[in-house]
């Protein structure tokens, strides 16, 4: 080894500070209106209200840990019913596959939450220190007590947010309305505070200081994505061949020396992560557009058609340059692979759609008990009993009635009821024991297996169900 | 991703290296962000305070305490304490609750058959079974067939006072004399067969016609005239296919000659009344409740 050199090398790198210009086009304005419905739908949908009957909540949508049910507006999921949960999370996997191998990065650029948060922060960022120059002019300067007041306000801006933020995200988990009221009177539970606390945190710390680095250090998906995107995926790309050789357009000199790029760097400035778009696909580059609304402005005013930097996938690029043909857009979009993700995202969907309007009427299920699988009474009979799970989904405590098919040779009755018929709780499964009985001297009694049928009756919704189960008889 | 690039005004700035170079490979000098080293030293910090706070290094015979003095088993004693206060109210309601009463309030039901079977599996299951099903010698508690009684109230006294239990003076007992000596073998042949016919099972007439004077004689006041048995004395009921020491021939001749009997203990003084009352309630239920 051989060490060159007198100076020992740095072991770290301090953050350049990004300061973006405010943009205004097309994709700002679209993602202006995409991070208010986002938001709007974090911070409300909590507070809509959906009536369920007297002992269920009636919060439209609400994950009840403790009890363990799952609550979306008409829905409501049992822990056994979990595979709504996973099936719905491939579907957000496969949904991310697809819309990746289309457009890209369009995850990273409108809907991240970091992408959202960071957003607001520089919104409020600029509104109180003003646009890109004064707040590196700010940046520079040195300490005065108005950069310490814009600071200052700043800080307690953004801390409103992110409590705002940490604060909605608990009331997805209790009854909104009464949380509130407990969490301002401080006598709601530490989870809650620890909670609000860590979330109020993380908000404040990754959209006011981290913000781009959280992506480039922190996040898998930029690599996990740069293996999902080919040279036919969507991309914030700069038209190098229309671009070069970049330079400043003089009325005196003759223009078609140069490319259609005259380095004004707008798209440098308004760059929320800090990179020139101009060298090329980056993996810090999180595909926002807002170099393209920037450098539109740019095309416009002097003159050239839109489009220098453009989303557009990198196969193109190549051909334009080339002058090749081209096929239509979505035809060239449109690969195996899309076809593939299509097919299994709606093919999920649909699954997840039929179990979720097969799912039976009654729920109910009967095991025999085993140890012992027989008792003899006084009078010479047999007797089986089976454990009986009923569960009620009702909203109100309901009755349900058992029976065997008629004309059966066994006789059942329920533990603790004379008429077969049991009162669950609402919203309850209830454990019920349940005999079935073979008359003393019966084949049934004296023999071995037998298959029987049970139905179960709903008394107030007069639904039925009915499932199988095996009597023991003395001689098994 | 490959492309080409047209040549640009300003070539990138050649990158920083470490200085260390083997074989003529050098190697970047590709520093990480100020954060996440503090993030390493915070985590450090964080490391060695948790070994101050909690148990953590190894001496001779026990590790350091920790500042916290934490326990997993005084967390688990707090606990413990936590769900017995948490269910004093209920077990004060089953005390005052009167046994054939309990099942009209659903909370308090549940609570006693939680409890009872956990207290069933603790303590009686080594007799009479997991599923409650019993042995030769120890009752099946599932059927309809009972020797001290299987109402409520019933099986609550023999829960707490047991059966010739020798530490509680109320206890249940009785006791059947063994004949061997005291009637001739083939006396003790006729009674056998007349309990035999007295179940319904095959016999002999003739012995069992001699054997109903016997019986008459001998068994009648604990086992009833008819075979039916005795609750008040403890007398099995000697009519149905339920046996506690077996009902074929030789078994039953085997319980005349020498006798048979088990022992209960008394559950009082061992268990907390309110585990004997959720235990009592728990067994009724178990399908030959009266």
């Amino acid at each position: 080894m051989n060490t060159a050199g007198t100076a020992p090398p740095r072991l770290y790198a301090p953050r350049e500070p990004i300061f973006p210009r405010r943009v205004a086009g097309t994709f700002r304005t679209l993602k202006w209106w995409l991070l208010g419905i986002l938001l709007a739908i974090y911070y409300v949908v909590p507070w809509i209200r959906w009536d369920r009957g007297e002992f269920l909540p009636d919060q439209g949508v609400l994950i009840d840990l403790a009890h363990r049910r799952f609550f979306f507006f008409w829905i409501e999921i049992w822990p056994h019913e979990f595979y709504f949960v996973g099936g719905l999370l491939i579907m957000a996997g496969l949904g991310l596959f697809l819309f990746t191998s289309i457009f890209g990065r369009v995850w990273c650029g409108y809907a991240c939450p970091q992408t959202i948060w960071t957003d607001l922060f520089i919104l409020v960022e600029r509104m109180i220190e003003g646009d890109r120059n004064r707040r590196i002019r700010l940046w520079n300067g040195p300490m005065t007590l108005r950069k310490a007041r814009l600071r200052l306000t700043k800080w307690t801006v953004w801390l409103a947010i992110s409590v705002a933020t940490g604060g909605a995200w608990i009331f997805y988990f209790a009854d909104a309305p009464t949380l509130l009221v407990d969490f301002v009177t401080l006598s709601a539970s530490p989870i809650a505070y620890t909670t609000v606390g860590i979330l109020t945190a993380t908000t404040f710390v990754f959209g006011g200081f981290l913000r781009e680095q959280v992506c480039t250090y922190m996040c898998p998906w930029p690599r996990i994505q740069s293996a999902m995107m080919d040279e036919h995926s969507l991309t914030v790309t700069y038209r190098t061949w229309r671009g070069e050789p970049r330079g400043r357009h003089r009325k005196a000199r003759v223009q078609e020396t140069l490319g259609d790029c005259i380095d004004c760097h707008a798209c440098v400035n308004v760059c929320p992560v800090g990179i020139d778009i101009r060298d090329g696909h980056q993996i810090e580059c999180i595909g926002c557009a807002l170099c393209i609304d920037a450098c539109d402005d740019i095309m416009a005013r002097i003159g050239k058609p839109r489009g220098l930097i453009d989303y557009m996938t990198l196969a193109d690029e190549r051909l334009q340059a080339e002058q090749s043909h081209l096929k239509d857009l979505a035809r060239r979009l449109f690969r195996p692979r899309v076809a593939l993700y299509t097919v299994l995202w709606s093919g999920m969907g649909l699954a997840l759609l039929v179990a979720l309007f097969l799912r039976p009427a009654i729920e109910f299920s009967i095991s025999p008990v085993r140890s012992p699988l027989y008792v003899t009474l006084t009078d010479g009979s047999i007797r089986n009993s089976y454990e009986l799970r009923i569960k009620n989904r009702h909203g109100e405590d309901a009755i349900f009635k058992v029976g065997l098919a008629e004309g059966s040779p066994f006789a059942l009755r329920l533990e603790g009821s004379d008429d077969s018929t049991t009162v669950v709780q609402a919203d309850q499964t209830g454990l019920r024991r349940m005999y079935v009985i073979a008359p003393p001297g019966s084949d049934e009694a004296a023999g071995g297996q037998f298959d029987i049928e049970v139905w179960i009756e709903d008394v107030g919704a007069s639904t039925r169900g009915a499932k199988r189960t095996t009597f023991h008889g003395s001689g098994t | 991703m490959k492309r080409s690039r047209p040549a640009r005004d300003s070539a990138p700035p050649e990158p920083e290296y470490t200085g260390h170079e083997w074989d003529g490979i050098r190697e970047y000098n590709n520093p990480m962000p100020r954060w996440w080293l503090w993030t390493l030293y915070a985590s450090i910090i964080w490391g060695i305070a948790y070994t101050i706070a909690y148990p953590a290094w190894p001496l001779l015979t026990r590790a350091t305490q920790g500042v916290l003095d934490y326990s997993s088993r005084a967390e688990l004693a707090k606990s413990i304490k936590e769900f017995e206060d948490r269910n004093s109210a209920l077990d004060l309601a089953l005390l005052e609750t009167d046994l054939t009463a309990v099942h009209l309030d659903a909370d308090l039901l549940d609570y006693a058959l939680r409890g009872g079977a956990a207290v069933y599996r603790a303590h009686c299951s080594q007799c009479h079974g997991a599923g409650a099903s019993g042995t030769v010698g120890y009752p099946n508690l599932l059927d309809d067939d009972w020797l001290w009684g299987g109402s409520l109230d019933d099986i609550y006294y023999t829960v707490a006072h047991g059966i010739r239990s020798d530490a509680d003076e109320d206890t249940r007992f009785s006791q059947m004399p063994a004949y061997d000596g005291f009637l001739e073998p083939d006396q003790i042949d006729s009674v056998v067969h007349y309990v035999l016919a007295l179940s319904g099972q095959e016999h002999n007439p003739e012995l069992s016609e001699s054997g109903a004077e016997i019986y008459a004689e001998n068994c009648a006041v604990c086992h009833g005239e008819t075979g039916l048995g005795n609750r008040d004395e403890g007398g099995p009921r000697l009519t149905d296919p339920i046996w506690l020491y077996g009902g074929s021939e030789d078994a039953i001749r085997e319980t005349i000659r020498y006798s048979r009997f088990s022992v209960m203990p008394n559950w009082r003084g061992r268990l907390s009344e309110s585990h004997i009352r959720q235990v009592a309630i728990y067994v009724h239920q178990l399908g030959g409740g009266e």
